[in-house]
């Protein structure tokens, strides 16, 4: 086998690079993580011609060489270390048609660090309802490069791209800008000190340790040479952009020519509805509804399909290898019925990834932002917060880390503090079987009771991130100054491929991530549920037929399968609980659901499934989770799932931190273990008085 | 006294002249907030804050403190 040509994707956002990585890898490839930070990384395998295969890494969108951000530094730090194994034989740098010359800012810089470097123009397909030519010869000479007209959309152009990185030996290495030009005196006294160091690749050291101060480098020290203060290496930093705008600006004078005259201005007939003030918050509040009664209504036929599919397979196991004993009952009620909790999120969640990525891909989201701003900043939080806060209503670890674009460190810190109280895909199979058990059916509005409901509880989740926002904001004391910007892209179709691959990818690691800890409490579960410490259990049989000798056949298996889950281990530990949450309107084995659920809330479904099946027999007609658990009573024959019993649990769902991820996740982002711990106290408390009051005033 | 692109009105541009402030993020200049290059206010949201911008083909939004910190001459059209 051949050496792989290194290739790493650079580029602005919103540019398409997502959309270049997958043209260019299709399914071959993978998401992992930066070794001790939790940014992305996508990585992935191209074939090229006579068996040359380039291993394709996507970086994350900078604009420039200048990180403010951790996902911009992984860019930096890659591109100064020569001896990572991911340092690029050659860089792409993917740029907009329609921005060309924002984004060839960043291509000079790439350049100047003197990496071969090939300029893909992406959207070309976009040029002639933009009015915009270009002369790619001049365009290549000028850059010293090899350009690449590129349309993802109509998979123009791909070829040609692998062609050219295939021969990326022949490209040139020569820098664009020369460094010395910004300032000369401050960079003949920087050559002077380290005469045998490259100028550019110092002076980005330089202004990065000014900027972010967390570059670790162990090729040049720099901390000798301060000669600058914070404010002039700025003003530095503003003369090297203003050299390259001029420098570009030089070159597509030439290179490129705008009709302005053929340009179709979608944009401003769409941004003078979408951000009006008015309009702008009706149709996001629609879009909002819209989402929730889609996930609502179409999910559930095949949530229904899954559920009584597994509760079949678990049936077929159990007949097909009767006598099995103790590994026939694992299978069948631990690890079926526990595959059945993962499996059966599937549906809702694709669908929410769906959407998400709808509005990302489109555009969309920027204009959410910008409406958000003023509003959010009442609360302490930032437009930016809006993206974490509506990706949490998918899952929190994901939503936590997208926090990274907010500039303002308090801001930042309260999204991640508020962001789990927003309503994650992991209570939606709680809020869907506990809505369906106690809230009736029927419609108001065209919208069903149920729907509503489930709009509401996003609603709480909602306005509890907000108020904790707020009262956050009060407490926080910081002096950090308040950055805010943000690119408002053009509003594109979305990429059926880029959708399509974002949902599988989130769903994939959703099931393999969350499905992990599921699987094994499920197991570990059934093993307590099925053993006991006492004389009591292993006795069941004969203490019952003693009690009650009247009983015969179902109504005995029955009484002595309950009688054994009440002595098992499990079943000491929900009823050592029971006292606490007997105000709040649980049994002991909705205790033991809660208990299971502080690792992770989608637990709660499958937990009570395990319990549930295991304490019953197994000639029950019917076996659907949902029906089990409706038919579930007290000792004095009330039915434990009640409308108190049901809101108060919905509640305590809404509020409780119970995910360990996702603490995890915070702690690695705040670096301390202080703001996972608050978290967890105080949302729990939260959480229990809420329920408690509840469950008190509907009972 | 000199005016600002948080003076701007819907529609209207002017040409920057000077964004020196240090409170002024880089990524802005980067956007092409440079001394010269035209500026238009493309849309506000309520309260005009943020406001959303045209700066040299880039469109973005920022926030009224930080657009009062970017000095303009208008383009009187």
């Amino acid at each position: 086998m051949s050496k792989q040509i290194k290739v790493a994707l650079i580029g602005n956002p919103n540019t398409g690079k997502t959309s270049v990585f997958n043209a260019l890898t299709g399914l071959n490839q993978k998401v992992g993580n930066y070794p001790g930070i939790t940014v992305d990384k996508k990585e992935g395998v191209c074939k090229l011609s006579r068996g040359v295969k380039a291993h394709i890494l996507d970086l994350p969108g900078t604009y420039s060489l200048n990180a403010s951000s951790l996902d911009e530094n992984v860019v930096i730090e890659l591109l100064l270390n020569k001896k990572d194994k991911d340092y690029p034989d050659v860089a792409l740098i993917i740029s907009d048609v329609e921005n060309l010359k924002r984004n060839l800012l960043l291509f000079t810089q790439i350049k100047d660090l003197k990496i071969p470097a090939i300029l893909v123009i992406n959207m070309a397909d976009r040029m002639p309802k933009k009015g915009i030519s270009l002369n790619l010869e001049i365009l290549e000479h000028e850059l010293k490069t090899k350009v690449a007209l590129v349309s993802t959309r109509k998979n123009d152009g791909i070829q040609f791209l692998k062609k050219l990185i295939e021969n990326f030996k022949t490209l040139s290495t020569e820098p664009c800008l020369d460094t010395s030009t910004i300032d000369e005196e401050y960079f003949a006294n920087l050559k002077k000190a380290f005469p045998n160091q490259d100028l550019y690749k110092l002076w980005v050291v330089i202004s990065q340790d000014a900027n972010f101060g967390k570059i670790d480098r162990n090729s040049v020290n720099v901390s000798r040479f301060k000669t600058k203060t914070k404010s002039e290496l700025k003003r530095l930093q503003q003369k090297e952009t203003i050299k390259r705008y001029q420098f570009i600006n030089e070159i597509l004078k030439v290179g490129q020519t705008v009709d302005k005259s053929k340009a179709t201005d979608l944009r401003s007939k769409l941004d003078n509805i979408l951000t009006h003030k008015i309009w702008g918050y009706v149709i996001f509040f629609w879009i909002l509804l819209t989402i929730f009664q889609v996930i609502y209504d179409w999910a559930t036929i095949p949530m229904d399909l899954i559920d009584s599919s597994f509760a079949l397979l678990a049936d077929w196991v159990k007949t097909t290898f009767p006598g099995g004993g103790k590994l026939t009952n694992l299978v069948a009620e631990g690890i079926i019925s526990g595959i059945g909790g993962i499996v059966i999120f599937i549906p809702q969640i694709a669908f929410l990834f769906l959407f998400i990525s709808v509005l990302e891909e489109s555009g969309y989201m920027s204009r959410v932002v910008f409406l958000m701003d003023r509003v959010m900043r009442r609360f302490g939080l930032s437009g930016k917060s809006v993206v974490p806060l509506i990706s949490g209503t998918a899952c929190a670890i994901p939503a936590i880390m997208a926090t990274r674009n907010i500039e303002n460190w308090k801001e930042r810190l309260i999204t991640i503090l508020v962001t789990p109280f927003t309503t994650c895909s992991a209570r939606l199979p709680v809020y869907l079987i506990i809505i369906a058990l106690v809230i009736p059916e029927g419609r108001f509005l065209g919208l069903s009771y149920q729907a509503l409901t489930l709009m509401m509880l996003y609603l709480i989740g909602f306005g509890m991130a907000v108020l904790s926002a707020y009262i956050l904001n009060k407490i926080l004391k910081t002096n950090y100054k308040t950055f805010f910007v943000i690119e408002m892209p053009s509003y594109k179709i979305p990429l059926l491929k880029n959708v399509v691959l974002t949902v599988l990818e989130k769903t994939k690691t959703f099931i393999l991530e969350a499905g992990k800890i599921i699987l094994a409490i499920s197991v570990v579960l059934w093993i307590l549920a099925s053993y006991g410490p006492s004389k009591n259990f292993n006795d069941a049989e004969v203490i019952i037929q003693k009690s009650f000798p009247a009983l015969t056949g179902e109504v005995l298996d029955n009484k002595i399968a309950a009688y054994k889950l009440e002595h098992s281990f499990i079943g000491r530990l929900g009823k050592t609980i029971e006292p606490a949450i007997r105000p709040l309107g649980y049994d002991w084995k909705i205790g033991i659901g809660v208990i299971t659920s502080f690792a992770a809330r989608e637990v709660f479904v499958g937990t009570l499934a395990t319990i549930y099946s295991v304490g019953s027999s197994s000639e029950d007609n019917d076996k659907t989770i949902k029906n089990r658990m409706a038919q579930e009573v007290h000792d004095n024959g009330d039915k434990v799932f009640t409308l108190a019993s049901g809101i108060s649990l919905l509640l305590f769902y809404a509020f409780a931190m119970q995910c360990m991820s996702t603490l995890a996740i915070v702690k690695r982002e705040t670096n301390s273990w202080k703001w996972p711990i608050i978290q967890l106290l105080a949302m729990s408390l939260i959480a229990y008085v809420i329920a408690l009051i509840a469950f008190q005033i509907l009972k | 006294m000199s005016l600002t692109i948080a003076d701007l009105k819907k529609g209207e541009r002017a040409i920057i002249t000077d964004c020196s402030s240090i409170d002024i993020p880089l990524k802005l200049l980067e956007m092409g907030c440079l001394p010269g290059n035209v500026v238009q206010l493309f849309q506000v949201a309520p309260f005009r804050d943020p406001i959303y911008l045209n700066i040299n083909d880039s469109f973005v939004a920022i926030r009224k403190e930080t657009a009062a910190l970017i000095l303009i001459d208008m383009i009187n059209e």
